[in-house]
């Protein structure tokens, strides 16, 4: 409870703020208190990947990019009457989502009813791997796994396209 | 920045620990959290410090960004090699069983393989993306 008040703090701040620098650090807070819930959540690897992510590697990358540009936000030319019906909208349906979902924690569910009991049991006969999360991505599920790391592949590759392209035809260098 | 004594000391501590647990995070994947992805997280942001604190020049001669960039296709082969491999052994792709004697060493080579090509393409991928952004001038 206190985390999610302390997010909804930051967000507000970074909705207010004008200065991108501030922005950015409070992006990093952000992550970092998303990966503070998801640890109460029990998923210390998502918490991982949340921090590195989100507090490390993106607000690097943030910081870098605005090195090269202006560091403060121009101020908006339309009313932000339309992006707040639709921020809205889009909040009340996904509220109201989740009173078609189960109660949180609910063990007979068909999420924990359908395939999760046999990876619980044969994760350590199986593949002699005690830790059931990394069974799944890495052989159970090792097809999914090997279209993510695809995933980034393509993304690292089209983003070196763009840069690497715009870096050469700049005149200076 | 770059004459900042108490960052460079601060800095020239911390890597090898970050060095160290990204390591430990990927080896130590089959008991504990993490994973590829993480430990290349991990050692990608170790790189990204030195970086920072001396320039990004000092780091391309450690890590070259030719290297960085063989690396983000090669681990997408190693993971897809591994496939392959078992495929040759007789079994389903991506089914490690047959990697090795038994199942159960199968399952820990293949575990093992696919998790180093996780590594190798997300860590050299966050590299060169930083590498491209951080290369740039202000104009």
């Amino acid at each position: 409870m206190v985390l999610l008040s302390l997010l909804a703090v930051v967000t507000i701040g970074i909705v207010r703020l004008r200065n991108l620098f501030a922005i950015v650090i409070l992006s990093g807070i952000y992550s970092f208190l998303m990966a503070s819930v998801m640890i109460v959540l029990d998923a210390v690897d998502v918490a991982m990947t949340e921090a590195s992510v989100g507090a490390g590697i993106s607000t690097v990358l943030m910081l870098g990019v605005l090195y090269l540009t202006k560091t403060e936000e121009s101020a908006p030319i339309h009313t932000p009457i339309l992006p707040l019906f639709v921020a809205i909208v889009t909040g009340a349906v996904l509220i109201y989502g989740t009173y078609g979902l189960p109660p949180f924690g609910l063990a007979d569910t068909p999420v924990h009813t359908n395939v999760a009991p046999d990876y619980l049991a044969g994760s350590i006969p199986q593949t002699g791997i005690a830790n059931v999360v990394t069974s799944v991505l890495a052989s159970y599920r090792g097809f999914d796994t090997l279209g993510e790391t695809t995933v980034i592949f393509t993304a690292g590759i089209g983003v070196l396209l763009l840069l690497k392209r715009l870096r050469r035809a700049s005149p200076d260098k | 920045m770059h004459l900042d004594a108490i960052l460079r000391v601060a800095a020239k501590i911390i890597l090898p620990f970050i060095l160290v647990f990204g390591l430990y995070v990927q080896f130590h994947s089959d008991f504990g959290p993490g994973g590829g992805f993480q430990a290349g997280l991990i050692l990608a942001a170790a790189v990204f410090l030195h970086a920072i604190i001396f320039g990004l020049a000092r780091t391309m001669r450690i890590v070259p960004p030719n290297v960085v960039e063989i690396m983000v296709p090669l681990g997408v082969l190693v993971f897809a090699g591994v496939g392959v491999a078992a495929m040759m052994m007789g079994a389903n792709y991506l089914d490690y069983s047959s990697l090795a004697d038994d199942q159960v060493h199968g399952q820990e080579w293949g575990v093992f393989l696919v998790e180093a090509g996780v590594l190798i393409t997300v860590s050299g991928t966050m590299i060169a993306i930083f590498y491209a952004v951080a290369g740039r001038q202000r104009r």
